[in-house]
């Protein structure tokens, strides 16, 4: 049955559903809302872990690595300045191999102080090596969440599960929740095979020399490559059980037969799965989602853009002084195409600037041009700016 | 009968090393001993948290390690907070393995600071033990909050418009007090009984406990390596370093100075306080300053002795047979 959750909500209630046994966090907006149903959680005993509600971002990314190598399952939330703050953390949590589900709940990065959405944060950390998967609706907040601790523990690697600040933390949706029983079923008790244990004493975190530094990082790149099939199964048994996919890799939401492909990440998918629905006039154009950002899923992303003639990549962060993140991925990973479509880029909705239907004839639009986009920012508004100085 | 490595003698003296030998450290380093004794004490049923620094680089040097209990090293300054993770994590499993906290002054008075306040705070049990050796010494010798005033460093040479560190010396303790936790101390590896009493004392105690351990760092001072020792009593016996405990916020004990030394007996040993000898009025000036510390800290913790006392800075690391020996 479902009900009606706020997606912060029914995010607390699939992490209890996975029963880690230590969560920390530190109140950010929009992440508050996690925590603060956790918190109540285990207030009226409906979730039993050790809540430790840390002085800062830097500590709650410590305290699960510290937990999750003691051997205990863990979890943790952030956004924004706390997944900048926890950033050192961020890559050491990685570079140790150490499994751990952190929900981002996407917010830009100040300055200027924003507390609205965009994917500035986690895009600054894409470098980290952790995995990183996209949600596109509360649904799959909940779904992929249960999936993160699975592929995680599997591979000994940690899963950052994005959802849009507000967009999807803040907004009421009718949510299936899974049973307790289907989630033990589908996760097993967490066993991390080099748990700290005073009966079988080992060192983590060594210095390692330029003897062996290269191998190690050539690991860690080949675990995180060798997760793609691990992410697809995961979502692809999940189904099996609940009856719901998350979309995999990377998704063909709507197909299409103009040969336009818009492809997007995040919540924003739905928005333009409506905008097609309402504007039925425009060509219809194949929507394709990119769920997995890391590792970057360059096949399945070859696979869902054969065919089309111009594709273009709608992104909410860009890289200042070169342009945008995602497309420029998109780019390398089709350049080895036959008959590769062009990309055209564009960074929209920053700082949490609304995305309305109304800019999707834009892409399409953006699509038929004669000129192929490189990079720009589409939903700029040019009357807003300074009439001289643009750059100071 | 051969005296190898492993005499037989020593199947007469079980006892657990935490730390083994092999490792990299310098010779005479205080750090090194320091913590082999405190791992000694603490026994094989722990977990360590330890920060980046000399510690974790002598003894980890991949594939190798000198650790022989399950060790950690995460970044600088988190050694506390994921040690309280790691704590957290024995509570949820039901197990009573303690967990220990290394770092040095640098990932502990500075920038380790806001996670060991957190951890001491939140009331997790872990025995936090900071090794002080005075400056950032890892990096090769940069003056840290706990580089006493004077003091020379890299980043605190003495030179026409200075006479080394402008600044005090933390009063960590006092701090790590404040959050008035069931048990701080402060001890020094040239008192080798009085600082396995106090770690036993801490593994006792459910909750956060705290023990500052002056260490002597030969290369970052600059004393001969084998006066580690000589040179760590000295900085006690002068009343630069007090050795002390308390407990929830209060001093519960101190060990009493018999025959306080001058700082200078100290002072005169290190190369990082040879500028203070020259004839300078400056560093006369700065000499009574450290003099001045020294008598404050005497008075204010009350560490000189009315009379002999065993466990005083003349008998406190007496080799003694019998009852006194675990005092």
């Amino acid at each position: 049955m479902p009900q009606a959750l706020e997606g912060s909500q029914a995010i607390a209630r699939a992490v209890a559903l996975c029963r880690p046994q230590v969560v920390a966090a530190y109140p950010i907006t929009p992440q508050t809302h996690i925590v603060e149903n956790i918190s109540k959680l285990v207030a009226d005993g409906k979730f039993h872990c050790e809540l430790v509600s840390v002085e800062s971002e830097f500590s709650a990314a410590s305290v699960v690595l510290g937990a999750a190598a003691a051997g205990s399952r863990a979890y943790t939330a952030s956004a924004s300045q706390g997944i900048l703050l926890m950033s050192e953390v961020l890559f050491n949590i990685a570079g140790l191999r150490v499994p751990l589900v952190l929900t981002c709940a996407n917010r830009a990065v100040s300055a200027p102080l924003s507390i609205w959405n965009d994917h500035q944060d986690s895009m600054a950390v894409r470098d980290a090596g952790w995995i990183q998967l996209y949600c596109a609706d509360n649904q799959e907040a909940v779904d992929t969440t249960i999936q993160a601790y699975r592929i995680s523990e599997r591979l000994e690697l940690p899963v950052m599960v994005c959802v849009d600040g507000f967009t999807l933390t803040h907004t009421l949706e009718p949510i299936e929740l899974p049973s307790q029983e289907q989630v033990d079923g589908f996760l097993p008790p967490y066993h991390f095979a080099r748990a700290l244990d005073p009966m079988r004493p080992l060192s983590m975190g060594e210095l390692v020399t330029p003897a062996y530094f290269t191998e190690v990082r050539h690991m860690h790149h080949t675990a995180l490559r060798e997760a793609l099939p691990e992410i697809a199964a995961a979502d692809a048994e999940w189904a099996e059980v609940c009856g719901r996919h998350s979309g995999g890799l990377v998704q063909v939401v709507r197909e299409g037969d103009s040969g336009i492909g818009i492809l997007a990440i995040g919540s924003v998918v739905g928005t333009f799965a409506d905008a097609a629905d309402h504007l039925a006039d425009l060509p219809a154009a194949r929507l394709i989602r990119l769920r997995c950002f890391r590792p970057f899923p360059d096949a399945a992303l070859r696979e869902a853009c054969r065919g089309l003639t111009d594709l273009v990549v709608v992104e909410r962060a860009l890289s200042p002084g070169a342009g945008g993140i995602i497309g420029t991925e998109v780019r390398a990973a089709l350049r080895t195409m036959r008959d590769a479509p062009r990309v055209h880029n564009f960074a929209v909705g920053l700082g949490g600037r609304d995305v309305p239907l109304e800019l999707y004839p834009r892409l399409i639009e953006a699509a038929r041009a004669e000129e192929e986009t490189g990079f720009a920012i589409l939903d700029l508004e040019p009357e807003k700016l300074p009439e001289e100085g643009l750059s100071r | 009968m051969s005296a190898g490595p492993h005499h037989p003698l020593r199947d007469h003296q079980p006892r657990f090393q935490g730390l083994d030998s092999g490792h990299r450290a310098c010779q005479g380093c205080g750090e090194a001993l320091a913590a082999r004794l405190v791992t000694e004490a603490a026994g094989p049923d722990v977990i360590v948290s330890n920060a980046t620094g000399c510690l974790e680089v002598f003894t980890t040097p991949w594939p190798e390690t000198a650790w022989r209990i399950p060790w950690l090293h995460s970044l600088f300054e988190n050694a506390a907070s994921v040690a309280a993770g790691m704590e957290a994590a024995m509570r949820a499993q039901g197990r009573d393995t303690k967990v220990l906290a290394f770092a040095g002054d640098g990932g502990t008075f500075d920038i380790g600071m806001r996670g060991l306040s957190g951890m001491l705070e939140r009331g997790h049990n872990v025995l936090y033990v900071c090794f002080d050796n005075e400056a950032y010494m890892n990096t090769g010798v940069q003056r840290s909050s706990s580089t006493p005033h004077a003091a020379m460093t890299t980043t605190s040479p003495p030179g026409r418009e200075r006479m080394g560190k402008r600044h005090l010396k933390k009063d960590l303790l006092a701090i790590v007090a404040a959050h008035h936790i069931p048990y701080a101390a402060t001890a020094s590896v040239a008192y080798p009984s009085d600082l396995r009493k106090k770690v036993r004392r801490a593994m006792g105690i459910e909750g956060p406990t705290f023990l500052l351990v002056h260490s002597p760092c030969p290369l970052g001072w600059g004393h001969d390596s084998a006066l580690s020792i000589e040179v760590a009593r000295l900085a006690v016996q002068t009343g630069l370093f007090p050795v002390v405990e308390m407990e929830r916020g209060s001093v519960a004990s101190v060990m009493p100075i018999r025959e306080p030394c001058p700082v200078t007996d100290y002072l005169k040993l290190q190369r990082r306080f040879r500028h203070l000898f020259a004839d300078d009025p400056r560093a006369r000036e700065e000499l009574e300053h450290l003099q001045a510390l020294a008598d404050h800290n005497i008075e204010v913790y009350g560490l000189k002795a009315e009379g002999p006392d065993p466990l005083d800075t003349e008998g406190a690391d007496t080799v003694r047979r019998g009852g006194m020996r675990y005092a």
